[in-house]
């Protein structure tokens, strides 16, 4: 049949039911974000405070100017840099471990799936809140290891108190991407090589890295993304103070304590256009295994 | 042999038990803080030497506390009913039916889920404020129904592919409605991966910090857990850390009693989406 050929009468049911139960999800998805973010431009460049909502005015790209030549901008930009690639550095190594002992576990496997799941689970503030009360002196169980200083008072230990509740928090989900990758490795092809010699070290690196390499690119890039955004631990721990501010965490200061729109757009704009790139980024990178290709196999 | 099986499975048993300690400390934590009388509050120990109910009947006492988990709740469990039907109606059409476009909506549902939700902070913020939605359940509703469908979309598609849908034909070929084909043979069919959906989709609401802190301003809509973010002490002398605790173990309570039920539904919705998409 040519494509040419017009739709029977079915076919084009077919197409308007699809349209019809998309329709909704489609709608909200795009209006409560495509339009904001465009807004956020427009807002970006304006002379926008709540304060002094007199004052507003068009000023071109002097909010960006502003932002990017802010130091507190730049200083908040290598943290949020930094807890990325360090988190999601440790939790590829660590979730590869856990989803291993999810997977291949002889005993318990329930049990251990459980317990890793309420980090997944668990509200971010409430763990937040236990780290910091962990790390308080005199309240803390952890807080000893330091002989009585307040870790959470200094930077370099703030940031480390940070990432190791980041970690903590979403190993689990980087574990459970892992092991879904995990299933798709050939049982057969594991005894293979077993009995060719290859020791565990081979097996896993020759054998089950291959055949994972398209779920640890999503589990990746997501975590990456997701790393990108941190807010919640930061909020608690240590309310940015001592130079740990992430970039979230200094857009939500600008707009809620500042109350500067224009600024606060500013900085969505750019860390709207600092994710789209880290994505571009991840694509290019490993082009056809990066999720978005494979949507044809969807159907 | 039986001896390198029964060292392999030690050898497995201690591993595990790592993982479980690591997975749990934090939470007996503050669960045990939560337990602690003022006086042994700051005493440094992992378990309380003197147990009270006291901060939990603090919490429930103050409106504060009760309102945010009613707002919680309420707020959670309406964008979940949302988002799952909206969801399934778009993963049926995709997982059964052939139309142009579909690449598309799962290519957005994808950016959606990679979305920087910080960027949409300050425009919701002015947005809303126009509109008269802040400060409100809907203000909330809105941006947690965007970000838990494209998470809807892709489990329940994953799900909606696994069902024999040929069932459905022969039920209507042993003379069955197309009502009771769906109700009796395709519902049931259906359910656990609704639910399973449903479960994830509330873990993400109720998990939700940024927009509840940027989108609320009063009790009004407040959550728990910008509610906790905010707690002080019933007069500026009262140290608010038990009350913290005891509003924090509240909030883990569902959670818990989801993984502990519901374990294996969770891990394989997890997986399944990621597996296919």
């Amino acid at each position: 049949m040519s494509r040419r050929a017009p739709l029977s009468e079915n076919k084009k049911a077919e197409r308007k039911l699809g349209w019809l139960l998309c329709a909704p999800a489609a709608l909200v998805m795009v209006l409560v974000t495509a339009y904001p973010i465009i807004y956020s431009v427009w807002l970006s460049l304006q002379r926008f405070d709540l304060r002094f909502p007199d004052e507003r005015k068009f000023i071109g790209l002097d909010n960006y100017v502003t932002v990017l030549s802010n130091e507190f901008w730049w200083t908040a930009f290598g943290v949020t840099m930094l807890i990325t690639v360090v988190t999601v550095a440790v939790e590829l190594a660590l979730g590869m471990g856990l989803a291993l002992v999810m997977h291949r576990t002889l005993v318990g496997r329930g049990i251990v799936r459980t317990a890793a799941l309420i980090p997944y689970g668990i509200v971010t503030v409430v763990a937040a809140f236990s780290w910091r009360y962990a790390w308080t002196p005199g309240t803390g169980y952890l807080a000893n290891l330091f002989d009585g200083s307040a870790p959470l008072t200094e930077r370099a230990s703030s940031l480390a108190i940070i990432m190791l509740a980041e970690i903590w928090k979403t190993t689990p989900f980087m574990a459970l991407l892992l092991m879904a990758g995990l299933a798709l490795v050939p049982e057969d092809l594991l005894k293979a090589a077993s009995t060719d010699g290859a020791t565990a070290w081979q097996r896993f690196t020759k054998v089950m890295l291959p055949v994972m390499k398209p779920a640890i690119l999503v589990a990746l890039l997501f975590r990456t993304l997701d790393a990108f955004r941190v807010f919640d631990n930061i909020f608690v721990l240590t309310n940015g103070g001592n130079e740990t501010s992430s970039v979230s965490m200094l857009a939500y200061n600008n707009l809620i304590r500042g109350l500067n729109l224009g600024i606060g757009s500013t900085m969505s704009v750019l860390i709207f256009i600092t994710v789209a790139i880290i994505a571009f980024v991840f694509v290019k990178l490993f082009g056809t295994a990066a999720p978005g290709s494979d949507d044809g196999e969807r159907r | 042999m039986a001896d390198t099986t029964t060292r392999a499975k030690l050898r497995w048993g201690l591993i595990d038990v790592i993982v479980v300690v690591f997975a749990l400390v934090p939470v007996l934590w503050i669960a045990s803080l939560s337990f602690k009388t003022p006086a042994t509050l700051t005493d440094g120990k992992f378990w309380p030497r003197e147990w009270t109910l006291d901060n939990y009947k603090s919490i429930f006492d103050t409106d504060q506390f009760v309102r945010a988990l009613v707002n919680s709740i309420g707020i959670a469990l309406i964008a979940t009913l949302i988002a799952v039907v909206l969801g399934a109606m778009a993963a049926y059409a995709i997982s059964r039916l052939d139309f142009p476009g579909k690449r598309l909506l799962v290519g957005v549902s994808l950016l959606i889920a990679m979305f920087p939700q910080v960027s949409l902070v300050s425009p919701l913020f002015e947005i809303e404020r126009q509109l008269g939605l802040f400060d409100t359940w809907p203000g909330l509703i809105l941006p947690y129904i965007t970000f838990a469908l494209p998470l809807a979309i892709y489990t329940l598609s994953a799900f909606f592919k696994q069902i024999p849908w040929d069932l459905e034909k022969a039920a209507k070929m042993d003379g069955a409605t197309q009502a009771q084909a769906f109700r009796r043979v395709i519902a049931p069919l259906a359910a656990p991966g609704l639910f399973t959906t449903a479960i994830l989709v509330f873990i993400f609401c109720w998990n939700d910090f940024l927009f509840a802190i940027t989108l609320t301003s009063t009790e009004r809509a407040r959550t728990v857990p910008v509610a906790l973010s905010f707690f002080t002490g019933e007069s500026q002398f009262e140290d608010p850390t038990g009350a913290i605790c005891a509003a924090a173990v509240v909030i883990t309570i569902p959670i818990i009693l989801f993984v502990l039920f519901f374990q294996r539904r969770i891990v394989s919705g997890l997986t399944s989406g990621a597996v296919k998409g």
